[in-house]
């Protein structure tokens, strides 16, 4: 195994290195190796991470009845800094950052000139001029341009701050196990720093699962020594490491998307067709048109004017129980409308469940008669399978838990 | 020599190059006739062109195919050369392809080997003058005339005008130009904004980025505005002799640019942040023509030198005066005694132009005239229409297509495009 290396926290302007090794280690390496009895790996921006340890079907169920752990590393990280982010940053992403209060986080997404979308992604406002932006892919030199003319600093530190996503039902208990006191106050986006060592985690209570969840950014010296902690607390409150096979089941019930699986990012698209708007993937809501100029306003309010945005994002239920993952949806089970981009069978909301692009009107307004066509794999014959498909609000699933003053301690 | 309208008639030469000249450049006025419509109308707009320009496009493929196949095949062969390759080809005497090569990169970062050089030639064969092609003249009182000309017939249809009146900022609101803020803090609201300030001011400076969509402002950035050419003002006590040159010639536009070679060479330093240490230059002597610009028996000298890059590695501090001396020292080669007769010199670098002219790098052209940055892509790609990201805010000036130079072509065109918006 490659050893992991010490990247000092500050000196890392730009995640340079990551092409020298074919899959990077997280900084967690050593402890989800230990755990990898499927050795079920897959490249995550350039991390090897593990798609499932021990068995995905019971890690998703962790989730749903314990607490997980999720090592989020390979996320791609920016600090933004100054007198001007927050202005910086309102003028590249959709939403509000004005309105985003110094210790909250919110969910946002940015475009090109175009008004396509480049990522979404997850903005933390650690302090009055200090932001943490975590996302897909890589935007540093988007980014750095958006900047001209701001007092801001911009870096990315994706290799300097390690990540993990705790989620369940106890994983507030871990937590409070594991001594840190306070955290029962964080509300839903909340965050807050706790003392770690000698240094700090921060933590928020945000998550991908639509469960009662937390994640945790530290130093990556500290990495090792925070997931120690977080694992003895966890001994006897069912903690278990967990794939992302698991964690794609919890999201898909939730209702969340996932840049270049359910949507194409603009900077990944090669067909001019295969971009899309906000609106389109059912981020419209993000749009503050009135908060003065942002990238792609423009383009956004004028393809709203003209009604030319073509596609609509859409969860749907569909009859029987086999899984219609990229399906293609039909209306009067004869013209093509769309294709399914995630699909499951919901074992919490004993549903079969999916995310679907739409072609408008249709999933707009035209909803009714729609089919998915469904090639299951029976012993090297595919059985073909119309199945009916409804149109229904996203998220699938709805855990009071999550949201729960206090959370729930076990 | 050249005679008429862009060497009409050579003199000076061999009968066999006289004959090779003619050819060449009825082949060149030829290539830049078809050029021409693409130069001076609105550049084509592959996504939304209106049916008229659409026609204009089509008449452009229309010459094309007239020119018969083989000479349609050698303009498609020439368009993106370099001009010392096509000088070669057809002529011999080095001090003609000088001439030629200085003319072809004018202006530009470019040496006559550089590929695409040979587009300047036929950029300035688009020009013309009473249907001469080429033509260029320099008029009576002087360039300002022309500013003081457009003026008083401004003056005339009614137009309120203010000079030395410097421009800080242009107010947006929601998406919108809705005035200007002078430098004295005064506000001006308006309708319609035209801006002949430079692409990279109007957009950087008075609008500001964040006003503007990040890949538009990349774009704005990524303008080629640094300047090449440098000017030289001599007030003399007397005209000067240049060497081998006849009195009355005196008046004409004279370059010093020996052979292609000599002009590549002085463009070899400029690569590297350096000004040539053999400058080629054109020089005019305008009070020859036209007494009433310098008192009895004295002369003025004008003269562009190039290469002369606005980023001079060692500053243009400490390198302006060495520059000048090599300039002098050039100038009394060939014209023994023109130094004695200086009273006064003035040599503006890229950098004065800058200061002196608010134009960023001191470029005349406002950013290069090279092919990536010409038609459909000055001054930006997506915005080759005179309009902007920013509605009530048009462009106008030589940053826009076709270009720099006293020609009018970019007003003209932003203002049948503002009036056609309109209607
Ligand atoms: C050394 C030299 C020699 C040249 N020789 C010739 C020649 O012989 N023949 C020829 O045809 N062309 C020549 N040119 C080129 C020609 O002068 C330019 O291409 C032409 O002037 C461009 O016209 P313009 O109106 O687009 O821009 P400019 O002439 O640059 O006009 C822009 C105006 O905007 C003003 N401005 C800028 N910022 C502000 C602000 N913030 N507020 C208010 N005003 C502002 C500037 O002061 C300037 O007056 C020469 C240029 C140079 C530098």
């Amino acid at each position: 195994m490659e050893n992991i290396r010490e990247i000092p926290s500050h000196s890392t302007r730009l995640a340079q290195s990551h092409f020298r090794t074919l899959r990077l280690p997280s900084p967690f390496q050593p402890r989800i190796e230990a755990l990898a009895r499927t050795e079920d790996w897959y490249d995550w921006a350039g991390y090897k991470a593990p798609n499932s340890l021990w068995d995905s079907e019971l890690e998703y169920f962790a989730i749903r009845s314990q607490a997980a752990l999720f090592d989020i590393s390979p996320m791609v990280k920016y600090r933004i800094e100054g007198p001007d982010a927050e202005a910086c940053l309102n003028r590249i992403t959709l939403r509000d950052v004005a309105k985003l209060k110094p210790g909250r986080v919110h969910y946002t997404a940015w475009c090109d000139d175009e008004g396509h979308v480049l990522d979404d992604g997850t903005l933390f406002r650690l302090g009055e001029q200090n932001f943490r932006l975590c996302c897909q892919e890589r935007h540093l030199p988007w980014l750095l341009d958006s900047a001209c003319g701001f007092d801001v600093r911009i870096e990315e530190e994706t290799e300097a701050i390690a990540g993990l996503a705790l989620q369940g039902p106890t994983s507030f208990a871990v937590l409070r196990e594991a001594g840190f006191a306070g955290v029962e106050h964080l509300k839903v986006f909340d965050l807050a720093d706790f003392l770690h060592q000698n240094g700090t985690v921060t933590i928020c209570r945000t998550g991908f699962t639509g469960d009662l969840g937390y994640e945790l950014f530290v130093e990556t010296k500290l990495a090792l020594s925070l997931w120690d902690r977080l694992w003895q607390a966890g001994e006897h409150r069912g903690l278990r490491a967990i794939g992302y096979q698991a964690l794609n089941r919890a999201r898909i019930e939730a209702g969340l998307i996932v840049a270049n699986a359910d949507f194409s990012t603009a900077g990944h698209a090669l067909r001019a067709d295969r971009v899309r708007m906000p609106d389109e993937i059912g981020l419209g809501f993000m749009v503050d048109a009135e908060k003065g100029h942002f990238n792609g306003r423009t383009a956004i309010i004028k393809a709203r004017q003209n009604k030319t945005m073509h596609h609509v994002l859409v969860g749907l239920e569909i009859e029987g129980n086999i899984p219609a993952e990229h399906a293609i949806v039909y209306h009067r089970k004869k013209r093509e409308v769309g294709l399914v981009s995630a699909a499951i069978w919901s074992p919490m909301a004993k549903r079969n469940i999916a995310i679907a692009g739409l072609s408008r009107p249709f999933g707009d307004t035209i909803t009714d008669d729609l089919w998915v066509e469904i090639y299951a794999m029976r012993e090297l014959k595919y059985e073909r399978l119309m199945k009916r498909a409804k149109i229904v609000p996203r998220p699938f699933i709805k855990l009071d838990r999550r949201a729960a003053n206090p959370p729930a301690d076990f | 020599m050249f005679l008429g309208a862009y060497g009409e008639r050579l003199a000076g030469a061999s009968v066999a190059e006289q004959v090779a000249w003619k050819e060449l450049r009825a082949q060149l006025v030829r290539y830049a006739g078809i050029l021409k419509p693409m130069l001076s109308r609105r550049p084509p707009d592959l996504g939304g062109m209106s049916l008229a320009e659409t026609s204009a496009l089509g008449l452009t493929a229309l010459s094309l195919k007239r020119l018969g196949k083989e000479d349609m095949r050698d303009f498609l062969r020439m368009l993106l050369m370099n001009v010392a390759d096509v000088l070669d080809e057809q002529l011999e005497d080095d001090r003609l392809k000088g001439l030629l090569a200085f003319d072809a990169v004018l202006s530009s970062h470019l040496g006559p080997r550089s590929p695409t050089s040979l587009l300047g030639l036929y950029y300035r064969l688009t020009g013309e003058l009473a249907g001469a092609p080429g033509a260029q003249i320099v008029p009576r009182g002087g360039m300002g005339q022309i500013a003081a000309a457009i003026a008083s017939s401004a003056a005339k249809a009614g137009v309120i005008m203010r000079s030395n009146a410097i421009v800080n900022k242009i107010r947006i609101e929601n998406g919108r130009a809705t005035g200007i803020v002078l430098e004295n803090a005064e506000e001006i609201p308006c309708g319609l904004i035209v801006s002949a300030i430079d692409p990279s001011t109007t957009f950087l400076d008075l609008v500001g980025p964040r006003e503007l969509d990040t890949g538009f402002v990349r774009k704005v950035k990524n303008i080629r505005n640094q300047g090449n050419a440098a000017k030289l003002h001599l007030a003399l006590d007397r005209p000067p002799e240049f060497l081998g040159v006849r009195a009355e010639d005196h008046r004409g536009r004279l370059v010093i640019a020996p052979s292609a070679d000599h002009v590549e060479r002085a463009f070899n330093p400029a690569k590297y942040g350096e000004f040539s240490t053999e400058p080629v230059m054109e020089i005019t002597l305008p009070s020859l023509s036209d007494p009433s610009l310098a008192p009895d028996g004295a002369c003025v000298l004008s003269a562009i030198i190039q290469y002369a890059p606005y980023r001079l590695k060692q500053g243009w501090d400490a390198g302006k005066p060495k520059f000048l001396k090599i300039i002098m020292d050039l100038l009394e080669r060939y014209a023994p005694g023109i130094g004695a007769r200086v009273r006064h010199a003035e040599l503006l670098t890229p950098a004065d132009i800058e200061a002196r002219y608010r134009m960023p790098g001191g470029h005349w052209h406002h950013g290069e005239l090279q092919a990536d940055q010409m038609l459909m892509s000055r001054p930006v790609s997506g915005w080759s229409g005179y309009d902007t990201p920013v509605d009530g805010l048009f462009l106008c000036g030589a940053g826009s297509h076709p270009g720099g130079g006293i020609s009018g072509a970019p007003g003209l065109n932003a203002a049948r495009r503002i009036l056609a918006a309109r209607s």
